[in-house]
């Protein structure tokens, strides 16, 4: 195959099919949710789980795009509304680390609900601490295996866990919570746990509010010897002192490969919300008779103009290593380097992108009667979540410069 | 099928030209720089490489393998070992490609053959215009048609003018219209005089000077409506954005490389996040833009109208090739300031892109 940029007819089906999702059920309801932070916007939550979790029309034998397609539904959907879109219920990123690490059968038992009718449920990852953001290597949870009932006992808080309050408060749903087995074996203890909704010891302490993306539930999660089975384990219960690399035991690097996945769809993401701000804006602006003269020499541009088509190139650059690093994925092949390259360059590039749009529209902008500040605050999200700025530049540099991370912290 | 991954042979062509680029563009950029001239024995060298015959079509001698994708791909590695050798290598396609794109039967048969031929034979198109405000859409400069002839008016500038040049393409308004005409380098009327520039100091470059210099009406390209400008400015900014993501790459990775070695403070300067970080925002930027670009020469492979795309990829790769090498002479610190390091020439040259009009093209 030769470089191309055509996207296949699933694809583009999927794309048109998400639009208007976005445009009939996300975009009427986005302000309301963003007033009424902490209240579940049914419904949007029974839409999907009625309607919006079949999937777009489409050949399912036909070619596709493979996890491009993921990248487009993701930007489709927050363009419409990224806070909704992370309140959908589905596995979310909980299901991803079960996708990655998990056995056939812990596949079965606990992705299947999701399929099946019955009420909505969600799934999450609980990783963050109060003592332990990016650094998640120094996490405290422990997970102490009791050998008389076969099971492992939590112990520990959890915080800014997205979709955390429906994934521990909803019967079916879950959270993928990591814990250390062995504080003294440093990263090789570190493992993950699925722990099913309202499973004795497992306390939803409350609910973040935040700049953005405010219908998205930000839960602490406290576990007080909060027991699960052994068979919860994803992954070897082995604990490599050497980081798992010898020993096949794939652990914490294991663990944190599901964010090569996860990456290109929070870039998506963040080119989604980008992308909501940069139409409005175009649009908004073409109707006071504001259009880019693309064709225009550049003494004769305005500075709105310059501004518009910066904003354009750098939206697109982001959305081309989005899809760059979603496609490497598809084609099986380690994808780490760009993955972190289309987190750093979406996140960064659409927060500064919303700024701008808030900036072009002045007062009109900065109005709560317009979405446009919503998104502005809604941006700022993908630059922290899923490793911040600093921790992709890190990623980053320690590939290009082949540096182990002893070496570049 | 979306993919970002050249074809086999497109790899190919990528390899033979990226070694090209390291043994021989690479080891004489420096001193072309400072000799202010190109290497005639490299340009020959590259000539049978056959990049441009390539893309000729195959009735006049070439290779009939039209593509402007692999176009960039060529262009960045050629322009990854040197700037100015690249542009001296691609420049008989100033004349190959818009006599293919544009020009009659005649005028193909008159030029083609030789380009494509066994000998290198410089090209050269002049469309940029001294002047600030310059609009690439609206040249000043005259055609004025009288009985069967064009009079050409006006003044033209980083025109690429090499030994052994015959003929310049000229691009000069009639009417509204831009349009393009072949011109003998020797028609009475037409002066030179050679130009200095702060960058690309090796490729010589003339400003033009058309004194009501008379062309057969036969000369101007394309019949009817002539040569269509926009897509010649694009098929420009595009191979151009190219080039610039290959200086860009050029000076980054000597910046990575010396950041790997260099040692302050007891340890590599690489280990410090001020210059790692540095280090992996330029390579994101470098992919980014040369994506954009791709994807505009892709549409153009299409033949879709590419004015949005080709100009998107033009600001984007000319401020990112500027901060790119900018940031790589940063990396070096007062090495990089001086001229033993090449960091400084690819400064010289990133500046240049925001100048640069269709000096190549895909
Ligand atoms: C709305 C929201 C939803 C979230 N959802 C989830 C979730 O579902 N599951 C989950 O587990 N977590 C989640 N998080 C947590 C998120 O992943 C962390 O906030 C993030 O990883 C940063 O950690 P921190 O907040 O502790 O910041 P810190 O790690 O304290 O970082 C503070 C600053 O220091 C910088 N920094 C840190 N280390 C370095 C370094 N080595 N070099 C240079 N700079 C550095 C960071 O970039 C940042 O700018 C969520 C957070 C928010 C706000």
């Amino acid at each position: 195959m030769p470089i191309s940029f055509q996207l296949e007819d699933n694809t583009v089906l999927a794309k048109q099919h998400f639009n208007r999702v976005a445009r009939e059920q996300m975009r009427p309801i986005s302000r309301k949710y963003d007033e009424h932070e902490h209240e579940l916007p049914t419904e949007w939550v029974d839409f999907w789980w009625k309607e919006g979790r079949k999937g777009a029309p489409g050949r399912i034998d036909g070619p596709n795009d493979g996890f491009v397609t993921v990248c487009v539904q993701a930007e489709e959907l927050c363009w419409g509304d990224a806070a909704l879109y992370l309140r959908m219920p589905t596995p979310a990123l909980g299901g991803s680390a079960v996708g990655a690490a998990g056995t056939p059968e812990q596949k079965e038992r606990f992705l299947s609900h999701f399929r099946a009718d019955g009420h909505p449920i969600w799934g999450a990852m609980a990783i963050t601490e109060p003592g332990a953001g990016s650094d998640s290597a120094a996490i405290e949870t422990t997970a102490d295996y009791d050998e008389a009932t076969d099971e492992y006992v939590l112990n520990g808080t959890k915080i800014f866990c997205t979709a955390g309050e429906g994934a521990s408060q909803v019967e079916g749903g879950f959270v993928v919570v990591w814990a250390t087995v062995d504080k003294s074996a440093g990263r090789g203890g570190i493992k993950s746990f699925v722990v099913p909704a309202r499973t004795p010891g497992m306390t939803l302490v409350g609910l973040e509010k935040k700049l953005g993306i405010r219908a998205s539930d930000t839960a602490t999660l406290r576990f007080e010897d909060c027991r699960v089975p052994a068979a919860n384990l994803l992954g070897s219960a082995r604990v490599s002192k050497k980081g798992g690399k010898k020993t096949g035991d794939k652990g914490f690097k294991g663990a944190m490969a599901t964010f090569d996945a996860s990456r290109p769809i929070v870039a998506a993401m963040a080119v989604g919300v980008g992308r909501a701000a940069l139409d409005f804006v175009v649009e908004e602006l073409g109707r006071q008779g504001v259009v880019i003269r693309y064709d225009a020499p550049r003494t004769s541009q305005t500075a709105i103009e310059r501004d518009l088509m910066e904003m354009e190139a750098e939206l697109q650059a982001a959305r081309l290593l989005t899809w760059r690093a979603a496609k490497l994925i598809s084609s099986g092949k380690p994808n780490n380097l760009e993955a972190s390259m289309a987190k750093a360059k979406a996140g960064l590039a659409v927060t500064q992108i919303t700024q701008k749009a808030v900036e072009l529209l002045g007062p009109l902008g900065y109005s709560r009667k317009l979405l446009v500040e919503k998104w502005m605050r809604d941006a700022k999200i993908n630059d922290i979540c899923e490793g911040t700025q600093q921790i992709n530049q890190l990623i980053i540099a320690r590939r290009i410069l082949d540096y182990p991370s002893s070496m570049l912290r | 099928m979306i993919d970002f991954e050249p074809s086999d042979e497109q790899a190919l062509i990528v390899e033979t030209v990226r070694s090209f680029a390291e043994n021989e563009l690479r080891p004489a950029a420096r001193a072309c720089d400072e000799g202010s001239q190109l290497d005639p024995g490299i340009l020959e060298a590259a000539h049978e490489l056959g990049l441009v015959a390539n893309s000729l079509p195959e009735a006049f001698g070439g290779g009939g393998e039209r593509s402007a994708v692999t176009g960039c791909l060529v262009a960045e590695e050629l322009a990854w070992g040197d700037l100015s050798l690249a542009l001296g290598i691609l420049s008989p396609a100033l004349l190959g490609l818009p006599l293919t794109d544009f020009g009659s039967e005649a005028q193909r048969a008159s030029l083609l053959p030789a380009i494509a031929g066994d000998a290198y034979r410089p090209g050269s198109l002049a469309l940029l215009e001294p002047r600030f405000d310059f609009d690439v859409y609206h040249p000043q400069a005259s055609a004025k048609r009288d009985g069967d002839e064009y009079i050409l008016e006006g003044t033209k500038c980083f025109v690429p003018w090499q030994e052994g040049l015959s003929s310049v393409l000229v691009v000069a308004s009639e009417g509204d219209a831009p349009q393009a005409f072949l011109v003998p380098c020797d028609a009475a009327g037409l002066a030179t005089e050679p130009e200095s520039n702060m960058g690309l100091r090796a490729l010589p470059t003339v400003e033009l000077r058309l004194d009501g210099v008379r062309v057969p009406a036969s000369a101007r390209l394309g019949e009817g409506a002539g040569a269509d400008l926009r897509q010649l400015v694009g098929r420009g900014r595009v191979a151009l954005s190219s080039m610039a993501v290959g200086v860009a790459r050029a000076s980054y990775e000597i910046a990575r490389d010396y950041a790997r070695e260099r040692e302050a403070f007891g340890a590599p300067i690489a280990t410090k996040q001020a210059i790692a970080f540095k280090l992996a925002d330029m390579a994101t930027e470098i992919d980014g833009a040369r994506l954009l670009t791709w994807e505009a020469a892709w549409l153009l492979d299409q033949g879709a109208d590419v004015t949005r795309e080709a100009a998107l990829a033009r600001q984007k790769t000319v401020q990112m090739a500027l901060d790119v090498c900018d940031g790589a002479v940063q990396v070096l610190g007062g090495h990089g300031y001086i001229r033993d390091y090449l960091p400084e020439m690819h400064l010289r040259n990133a500046r240049g892109f925001s100048s640069f009009e269709g000096l190549a093209l895909v």
